[in-house]
């Protein structure tokens, strides 16, 4: 029964952070009723728009390199498997070790055995949503190891103890104030003067992790690419500590879903010119680092690649939902989203919030664990027109709609709903009768459970003397 | 079943119906565009790189660091050595954090986008070198100087360790503005080299 | 030119104004109107909340009953997204090939109202009156699916006495999104109270847009706040002439 084996299987439950606590309505109320919290995400989100847009307005071909992002993506997707193989073959050959893991739990395992083979107790980390969406730091400190996270704002995450909230920004939803609280609540050594400047914030960073850096032996990283052709592999970041984790430490661990394979080092000609522009708004980040295996006398001399499904292979068992892999983990589709941009990442439960994540994360997790999230959107379509790989987010909410049980209640409703329109007369009638109804009973413009939502804040039309079918045969 | 087995099983399985596959359309702009030396100055300038021209390095890094010291790669070449610098022959960390700036060339530098990348040949040396010490100064010769992204990845090797460094370290991470300098050198130097 | 007009189950049953304005329009305009009484609703709301299945005699109702027709005009920008985008795509899904083909065909013939009179009739300047001061929200689908872009504003700067302004950050979405009102009430409510404050600050006295459901929704909340800001469609502003007003 090797086919049933090989079956593509859904995110384990227990591990790992794809899903939340209660459903994304009840979440976003939450997240709603707190002031500090939009004002930050609205500044933060209006100010990356500008920027992006203006960036992306400068070349003259951005819709030309989408296409080209968008047909590799498509390309890699259906010849995963040989480049896959590919990949594993360079990266051995230049040196490097890799590991297959078939869910969260086996990754966590890997990383925590090939950690602890060091002796080390402590790993330096770079953001990686791999890793946070795997668990791999609570994985790590139940074994007795320290995970450091040394990007800046998973760095407030961790020390706020606190949740990320967005795909690039982590600490989207704190500003300057509180960040400066968090420091100097919880930051070992800090100067007690440190003002809110963000130039003093980061400095205060880079002191309180520089010692951290030069004496860690092991670093754990994701990967934005990795070259099957070459078996390079690619980090994409702004401050450095990318570098520092990459460069300093005598062993590198790198945990890579397995749809971050990318089929030729020529395409990163247009992966390097959309991620940044989409994500950061930049032209070209601070920093990128890209390395084949181990280099003699240069950087890590031992180097593991850890290649993930968790999930992934049931994502691209689903033809219209494949395309939710293509995903380069810009976090574009976030930035432009009306729904995001008012409730923040935290509502969507998973580590993957905003647009992109009501389509992955209930996919990577089977429907009935994210049930909500593909319905945690207006449909408004601002998605697709920022991803820079032109993923149709949209399409796949509708798919995956489609897909998700439903409730009782609206079930009987909606078929209630599609036999009347499916039949004029009884339509007609129908249309007579909410006239009726209206001048009978409704007091108010109020509607009863479970559309009370909508008429809580919004007053309902008047349904008029005469529909217009009604006014046409009346001519 | 290895791991390895079951995830390509799965992902075998899992393309059982396949997507059509489009042919990748490479109508994006991929050069060779004449360089325009004063767009790379503009685009580093406005990432806060400071930029130089000069065919005198060891006077250029003179200006720059006054009376530090400045640890240099094994193969710069050696009209550019400063007075006062260390070569790398293997120093530890502690001594390179210690310099008060790096002196390394590059290897390709992209005007589009305002980026230079080493690629760790000896004139450029370990990587390490060019991210410890907190002032980088790169030179650069004219001609390794590309139009855009696509130029730049087709002159590289990719089996170097390559690092693309545009403008000083930065985050975006405080309220999605950028702000220079956290982990990696906070100053970056660009010194166009015009022979002399 | 013989046009049919799809009302849309909304503006049939709860707007029939936009409908009528529709029809006046393009009769004054000299062409001939019909409305076929089979059709009832394009299956939108069905699709987008899950509900393919129960959407497919509903595309197979629209597309028998627009066959026929040379041309078909809906006043609503979202419909006709639906009928273009997703007609096909709920045959398909049910397996019913022929039913796709025909559907494609269908949509093709298929225009929102300011894509039907700029792109088919090639008209801007429809004769229209209308002495207000109107601000125009360009709804997510009119401006994202069917990319209609600025033929709604060309259309309403040729109308005598009207004064458009501009509204701010017009691209983001209202928050109806359908059953997302009523699914994701609050969320739906945060972005309908920024949209609202746009309007407001205009000055407007009326906002006008290409979809009764996304009127229906700013509507509703301006009634509410009781801010004075009337919501019209873009048909009734078009068919509006000296006579009229």
């Amino acid at each position: 029964m090797s086919t049933f084996l090989g079956m593509p299987v859904h995110a384990p439950r227990g591990v790992g952070h794809l899903r939340g606590d209660e459903p994304f309505p009840a979440a976003a109320r939450t997240a709603l009723a707190n002031p500090q919290l939009r004002s930050n995400l609205r500044h933060a989100t209006t100010t990356i728009r500008g920027k992006s847009g203006r960036v992306i307005a400068e070349l003259p071909d951005w819709q030309e390199l989408r296409s080209a992002g968008s047909a590799l993506k498509t390309y890699t997707m259906a010849n995963m498997p040989r480049l896959l193989e590919q990949l594993e073959e360079k990266v051995t050959a230049a040196g490097g070790v890799v590991h297959w893991a078939a869910d969260a739990e086996e990754a966590n395992r890997i990383v925590t055995g090939l950690i602890q083979e060091t002796g080390e107790r402590r790993a330096i980390k770079i953001k990686s949503m791999a890793t946070q969406e795997i668990g791999l730091n609570e994985a790590l400190e139940e074994a007795g190891i320290e995970a450091v996270e040394t990007d800046l704002a998973e760095l407030i995450v961790q020390l706020g103890r606190d949740k990320p909230s967005h795909i690039l920004v982590p600490a989207i939803h704190r500003n300057r104030a509180e960040i400066r609280e968090i420091f100097l609540r919880e930051m070992p050594g800090v100067d007690p003067a440190l003002t809110d400047d963000p130039a003093e914030l980061a400095g205060a960073a880079r002191r309180y992790l520089r010692e951290t850096f030069l004496s860690t032996k092991v670093a754990v990283s994701g990967a934005n690419f990795g070259v099957a052709e070459t078996g390079t592999l690619a980090v994409v970041e702004s401050e450095g500590n990318g570098r520092m984790c990459l460069t300093l430490p005598e062993t590198l661990i790198t945990v890579m879903g397995i749809e971050k394979v990318v089929p030729a080092w020529q395409d990163l000609e247009v992966f390097l010119q959309l991620l940044p522009r989409a994500s950061t708004g930049e032209r070209m980040n601070p920093y990128t680092s890209m390395w084949t295996g181990v280099t003699p006398g240069d950087g890590p001399q031992n180097f593991h690649l850890v290649l993930l499904d968790n999930g992934r292979t049931a994502v691209l068992a689903d033809e219209v939902g494949r395309a939710a892999l293509h995903c380069i983990r810009c976090s574009a589709c976030l930035n432009v989203c009306p729904v995001y941009e008012r409730t923040g990442g935290h509502a969507y439960g998973s580590v993957y919030p905003g647009p992109i994540g009501a389509v992955l994360s209930p996919q990577l997790t089977g429907i009935a664990d994210n049930a909500s999230l593909p319905y945690a959107s207006s449909l408004c379509g601002a998605c697709f027109d920022a991803c820079p790989v032109k993923i149709d987010i949209p399409s796949i909410l509708v798919h995956l709609r489609n897909q998700a049980p439903h409730p009782r209640t609206e079930k009987a409703a909606m078929a209630a709903a599609a036999y009347t329109m499916d039949r004029p007369r009884l339509y007609q009638r129908a249309q007579r009768a909410a006239k009726l109804a209206e001048l009978l009973g409704r007091k108010g413009r109020a509607l009863p459970p479970p559309l009370n939502g909508w008429s809580a804040s919004r007053d309902l039309p008047e349904v008029p003397d005469e529909s217009f079918r009604d006014w046409w045969r009346g001519r | 079943m290895s791991s390895r087995e079951l995830v390509l099983g799965r992902i075998r399985q899992a393309l059982a119906s396949p997507s059509a596959v489009p042919v990748i359309p490479r109508d994006y702009r991929r050069g060779p565009h004449p360089v325009d030396l004063d767009l790379l100055v503009e685009r580093l300038v406005d990432y806060q790189a400071v930029v130089h021209r000069s065919s005198d390095i060891p006077g250029t890094v003179r200006e720059i660091i006054g009376d530090g010291w400045v640890v240099v790669p094994p193969g710069l070449p050696v009209e550019w050595q400063p007075a006062r610098a260390r070569i790398d022959d293997g120093l530890s960390p502690a001594e390179i954090a210690a310099a008060d700036g790096v002196l390394t060339a590059a290897a390709v530098a992209v005007a589009e986008t305002g980026t230079i990348v080493l690629d760790a040949s000896p004139d450029q040396g370990r990587r390490i070198l060019s991210l410890l010490p907190d002032r980088h100064i790169c030179v650069l010769r004219p001609e390794q100087v590309v139009a855009s992204v696509p130029e730049a990845v087709a002159r590289l090797d990719p089996g170097r360790p390559l690092t693309w460094i545009s403008g000083p370290s930065a985050t975006s991470d405080i309220e999605l503005n950028r702000v220079e300098g956290v982990h990696g050198p906070r100053n970056l130097h660009v010194v166009l080299w015009e022979a002399a | 030119m013989r046009i049919a007009l799809f009302a849309s189950c909304l503006a049939d049953t709860m707007f029939p104004a936009a409908a009528k304005a529709t029809v006046l329009l393009l009769e004054r305009l000299g062409h001939e109107v019909v409305f076929p009484p089979e059709q009832t609703c394009c299956g939108q709301m069905h699709v987008n909340t899950g509900y393919q299945d129960q959407a497919l005699p509903l595309v197979r109702r629209y597309v028998r009953t627009f066959e026929p027709c040379d041309v078909v005009v809906a006043p609503s920008g979202s419909c006709v997204g639906s009928i273009r985008h997703q007609h096909a795509m709920v045959a398909r899904q049910a397996g019913d090939e022929g039913l796709a083909t025909a559907a494609e065909a269908v949509a093709e013939r298929t225009f929102e109202l300011s894509e039907l009179l700029i792109d088919v009739l090639k008209v801007e300047d429809v004769g229209a009156y209308y002495p207000h001061r109107v601000t125009y929200h360009p709804t997510c689908h009119s401006l994202r699916v069917l990319r209609v872009g600025d033929r709604p504003q060309r259309l309403l700067r040729q109308v005598r006495g009207l004064d458009l302004v501009e509204l701010p950050a017009a691209e983001q979405c209202c928050g109806f999104g359908g059953t997302f009102s009523v699914k994701n009430a609050d969320t739906s409510t945060a972005m309908l109270a920024d949209k609202m404050r746009h309007v407001i600050d205009t000055g407007a006295e009326v906002c006008t847009a290409g979809d009764a459901s996304c009127l229906m929704h700013i509507g509703g909340g301006l009634s509410r706040s009781g801010a004075g800001v009337r919501t019209v469609h873009l048909a009734e502003i078009l068919a509006s002439t000296e006579a009229s007003s």
